[in-house]
């Protein structure tokens, strides 16, 4: 049997395991998946692996006493083992009092994430890929160091109350890094797609080749605010720090930066400019994502910011029933809504500022303020009267995301990219932001 | 497991949501079950001569293997309840060839047979054949002589996996206990203990076998100001050690007294927990930090993270050489500022060396992951460049006939490669307290423990912010400070040392996650010095409205 498991081999397997519980309630969550990639470095290919996996994990109770325990062996006498296993652990484990019991069956919205181009990625289909990008940096006299990794997977579970989930999903990420023999400039690109047939590295590479040249004698700017234009890259880093602070049992207990003074959140507040909304949707065709989360919930289109005002939180089971209200999931995908302005139109409208094309090494400084730290990366460059000037050293900014977003000028058109911190893919505008602070300059490049 | 699933499973990090599933560590097994000895050594040689004939046999001229057993054990609590009893094994092999001048590597979970092991060493040889094709230079591989059958154990005093799990759960619990009655709002605490169980052959005739621990207990304390809604944290100043639950039975001679107690070879958990819960709210009603430039004296709790970011990664060979140059980055102490002999890295006070051989360690092993015998040697010697970390494929590049013994992988499913050795600061040798340090300084910055960190990607530009703060006025400790973030660069930092406590004060720091690689791979490090002073570093104020 392949490890990717078709939905009735999937329930067929489930039922099998929830066949051997014999504790108060058992849910069982199985994943299988087939990933390879390709790595180079100084034009050549460096390693190239496989990784075939596939894993049970099941969770059983005893009242509130709760064990959990995984295996990769799917032979009948080791799905027993593993169920077993649960429930000794469950019998040793002291209560716990945030335990919620298992889901009823719900209803999913469908989304397609499975594409046979990314599912039949063969190792000669990658390293063609990965010879177009080799050729053009071979060829210009330039160094190339890349990655490009694809997956196919899917996600299955099923629980003592019959609820029974199912979803396969594919994902390629491709990430190149050209520099000029002697060090003077760098440029990088980025792409994430479902669609394997999306993944263009030809057209990719020469944008990274293009920003590497475009960076060469770099010219230092003073640190200080300034007007900035955040491609897509760049803007997620920073983006991505909301999305993962969406929890509401930490904002009810005021330690978010969406708390209030007295237990209070500011759920209902307008906290970014009224420009910005960002949802989440599993069935977005750009990017699609589960339609359920790891315990079973059911993901909706949901919108987190809408119109500047902060609309929902994300709750465990628990917290939501201890405050009475919808378990809204932590959602699967992320997206944000933008202007109809091209890169270019942002750019042309621009006095002065500086266009950033990737951001580097972010951190969280201050987690009430959620503000951050980072630097510029391979490509930034000085915009006067509406035409790209020069390239300029790279800065290390202090920015929080919450008065970025209040400081908005322009949104552009929504690109689905990928964070160079989490990997995750999600769909954002470039986007123009006043008064962005720069705190000290960096010489590398 | 890398650093963010880590701080999101454990719920160290403010705000973040608690993972709904463990990442996949290896399998869940009983506690019982990781106390179960490693496999027989017999065993292992069989397993490892299988593989290593038959990758001979296939036409590799080098092969290597690694059978891994990897046990992991996290207890997790916040105020009153435990969240989270976590045991996790995983067992496998790992072989690595030489074939055609190029490298294969092949690997396979639970082989307990020797057909196994050959299986995996022919598909390392077919691998390696096919690359081969896209090589232009073979592998140079610096020789390295056979130590025959030999083993190297942690030296531990107490294996953690033995401690019962109900006594790690009460502690942690009393810990909590103690932060809430001293005027902690939240509290997290977890216990992460490792085993790494490894055996490593390669065809020069070493059969390796070591037994491998690292412990690390951290809580995270909140205190809340409700009338402003303004919370402060202080996390744990324990570091993450190569030791067993011996640390965490403290002597008095474990820890140094001052404004803040600070810790050495062992842990006192409670007593820190209680200075912590105070310390937090302290922070709220401190004095926000003026920017402008100060003295800094900084503590190893502190100093750690600044040298692993700022002298541990830029010499790391593969980086200086571009091999990481499109995720970690490269490296701004290129190969002719090295070969010159003149690069002032830091002023004459700094002496940076690296050591793999260092008792209670996490970086400590008797050999590495290709069979070298473990080093310790210098990096910047009397302020000036003077090495790199380098494996043995890359000896030859810096002109070393072998390696330096650094090479690492975190699994036995993952290929093996450079990795930073425990990187640390020399003790000053002229006697000199922590106290008598700060009494020279007129204008200076106190800070104790790891806060936020980030530094550009060819380790020019860093940004470090911290636990404790305090300000120094004409050479007494003025109070408590809050909102700091210092800025510099790696090479005016290290040159503006002037100033290095002795060995009395030193300690290590370190990390369970230092990734490197795509895909990226965790290792653990541990980096010491004693107290040290830098003159006129650039402080920022980091307070923000929103």
């Amino acid at each position: 049997m392949s490890v990717i498991l078709t939905e009735a081999e999937a329930k067929a397997l489930l039922q099998k395991v929830l066949a051997f519980s014999k504790a108060d309630e058992c849910e069982a969550n199985i994943l299988g998946e087939q990933r390879g990639n390709i790595r180079y470095a100084r034009n050549e290919v460096s390693t190239s692996g496989g990784l075939i996996n596939q894993n049970l994990e099941v969770q059983s109770s005893f009242g509130k006493k709760v064990g959990t325990a995984t295996v990769d062996e799917f032979d009948d006498a080791s799905l027993e083992k593993c169920v077993r296993r649960s429930e000794e652990l469950a019998q040793l484990a002291p209560e716990n009092p945030e335990y919620v019991g298992v889901l009823e069956p719900q209803t999913y919205m469908k989304s397609k994430g499975f594409f046979e181009s990314t599912a039949s990625v063969d190792p000669d289909k990658r390293a063609e890929a990965v010879a177009m990008s080799l050729q053009q940096t071979r060829d210009k006299k330039l160094v190339g160091a890349g990655f490009l990794d694809d997956v196919k997977g899917y996600s299955a579970m099923m629980n003592s109350k019959g609820l029974f989930a199912y979803y396969p999903s594919t994902n390629v990420n491709f990430s190149l890094t050209v520099r000029t023999e002697d060090g003077q400039g760098s440029g990088y690109v980025i792409r994430g797609f479902s669609d394997f047939d999306k993944l263009d590295t030809k057209s990719a590479t020469q944008i990274a080749v293009q920003k590497c040249l475009g960076s060469v004698d770099a010219r230092a700017l003073e640190p200080g605010k300034y007007t900035v234009i955040l491609e897509p890259t760049a803007a997620s880093v920073l983006l991505e720090n909301i999305f993962f602070n969406l929890d509401a049992r930490s904002t009810d207990e005021g330690r978010s930066f969406l708390s209030k003074p007295g237990g209070k959140s500011k759920l209902g507040d307008k906290i970014v400019d009224e420009r910005v909304t960002i949802y989440s949707d599993p069935a977005n065709a750009e990017l699609p994502a589960s339609p359920w989360s790891g315990d079973g919930r059911a993901q909706e289109k949901i919108n987190w910011i809408e119109k500047g005002v902060m609309k929902n939180l994300a709750y465990s089971r628990f917290w939501a029933k201890e405050k009475g209200v919808k378990a809204t999931p932590f959602p699967n995908n992320l997206i944000m809504e933008g202007g109809s302005s091209s890169l270019e139109d942002m750019i042309k409208s621009t006095k002065r500022g500086i266009l950033v094309t990737k951001l580097w090494y972010i951190r969280t400084v201050d987690p009430q303020t959620l503000l951050l730290t980072g630097l510029t990366r391979d490509g930034t460059f000085f915009i006067e009267d509406g035409k790209i000037k020069y390239p300029v050293k790279n800065f290390r900014f202090n920015e929080s995301p919450i008065i970025m977003l209040n400081n908005l000028e322009a949104l552009g058109k929504p690109e689905r990219t990928v964070s160079t911190e989490s990997n995750r893919n999600y769909l954002i505008p470039p986007m123009k932001i006043r008064e962005f602070t720069f705190t000290s300059l960096s010489d590398a490049v | 497991m890398n650093r963010r699933d880590f701080m999101q499973l454990t719920g160290m990090s403010a705000g973040a949501l608690m993972l709904p599933t463990i990442p996949v560590l290896g399998r869940a097994v009983t506690p019982e079950a990781l106390l179960e000895n490693a496999l027989d050594v017999a065993l292992k040689k069989r397993l490892a001569d299988a593989a290593l004939n038959a990758a001979t046999a296939k036409g590799a001229t080098y092969a290597d293997i690694r059978i891994g057993r990897y046990l992991n054990q996290f207890v997790v609590t916040r105020e009153d309840k435990v969240q989270n009893l976590v045991n996790t094994e995983s067992y496998g092999v790992g072989v690595r060839v030489i074939a055609d001048g190029c490298w294969g590597f092949a690997a396979v979970v639970d082989a307990k047979s020797e057909s196994q092991t050959a299986k995996a060493a022919e598909e390392a040889v077919a691998i390696a054949k096919a690359n081969a094709k896209l090589m232009k230079e073979p592998v140079q591989l610096a020789p390295q002589k056979g130590f025959g059958e030999v083993s190297w154990k942690a030296p531990i005093k107490k294996n953690a996996f033995e401690v019962p799990i109900k006594e790690k759960v009460d502690l942690l619990l009393t810990v909590n206990d103690a932060a809430m009655k001293n005027g902690a709002n939240y509290v997290n605490s977890v216990l992460f203990q490792v085993n790494e169980q490894k055996y490593f052959a390669s065809t020069d005739g070493s059969y390796i076998d070591q037994d491998i621990h690292r412990m690390w207990p951290i809580f995270n304390v909140t205190a809340i100001d409700p009338k402003s809604g303004k919370f402060e944290t202080r996390q744990s100043l324990s570091a993450p050690m190569g030791m067993g639950y011996d640390y965490l039975q403290a002597n008095p001679t474990d820890s140094i007294k001052g404004i803040t107690t600070r810790y050495n070879k062992g842990y006192d958990m409670l007593e820190d927990v209680v200075s912590a819960a105070k310390q937090a709210k302290e922070k709220l009603t401190a004095k926000s930090v003026e920017a402008g430039k100060y003295d800094l004296v900084l503590d190893p709790s502190h100093l750690w993270l600044t040298i692993h970011e700022s002298v541990g990664h830029p010499l790391e060979l593969d980086r200086v050489l571009g091999y990481e140059a499109n995720y970690a980055g490269t490296s701004f102490a290129t190969l002719d500022k090295w070969k010159a002999g003149d690069f002032k890295y830091g002023s004459p006070e700094v002496t940076l060396f690296a050591d793999k051989t260092q008792v209670g360690s996490l970086g400590a092993v008797g050999w590495d992951d290709e069979g070298v015998d473990t080093q310790k040697w210098d990096l910047v010697k009397d302020g000036v460049l003077v090495n790199y970390q380098a494996i043995r494929d890359q000896a030859h590049i810096i002109g070393e006939e072998r390696s330096q013994g650094c090479c690492y992988a975190d699994s036995w499913s993952s290929v093996q490669f450079q990795r930073m050795a425990n990187v640390s600061l020399a003790p000053g040798k002229t006697p000199l307290s922590v106290e008598d340090m700060i009494k020279d300084v007129e204008k200076g910055i106190y800070i104790i423990g790891d806060g936020s960190f980030s530094i550009d990607q060819q380790r020019y530009n860093f940004q470090f912010g911290g636990q404790l703060f305090y300000e120094i006025k004409d050479g007494k400790i003025a109070g408590m400070l809050k909102d700091v973030s210092y800025q510099s660069n790696t090479q005016e930092f290290w040159n503006s040392c002037t100033k290095i406590c002795d060995e009395r004060d030193y300690r290590l720091g370190g990390s369970f996650f230092d990734g490197k690689g795509q895909p990226s791979q965790s290792s653990a490090v541990s980096h010491g010095s004693s107290t040290t002073r830098f003159n006129g570093v650039n402080v920022i104020n980091t307070a923000r409205k929103i």
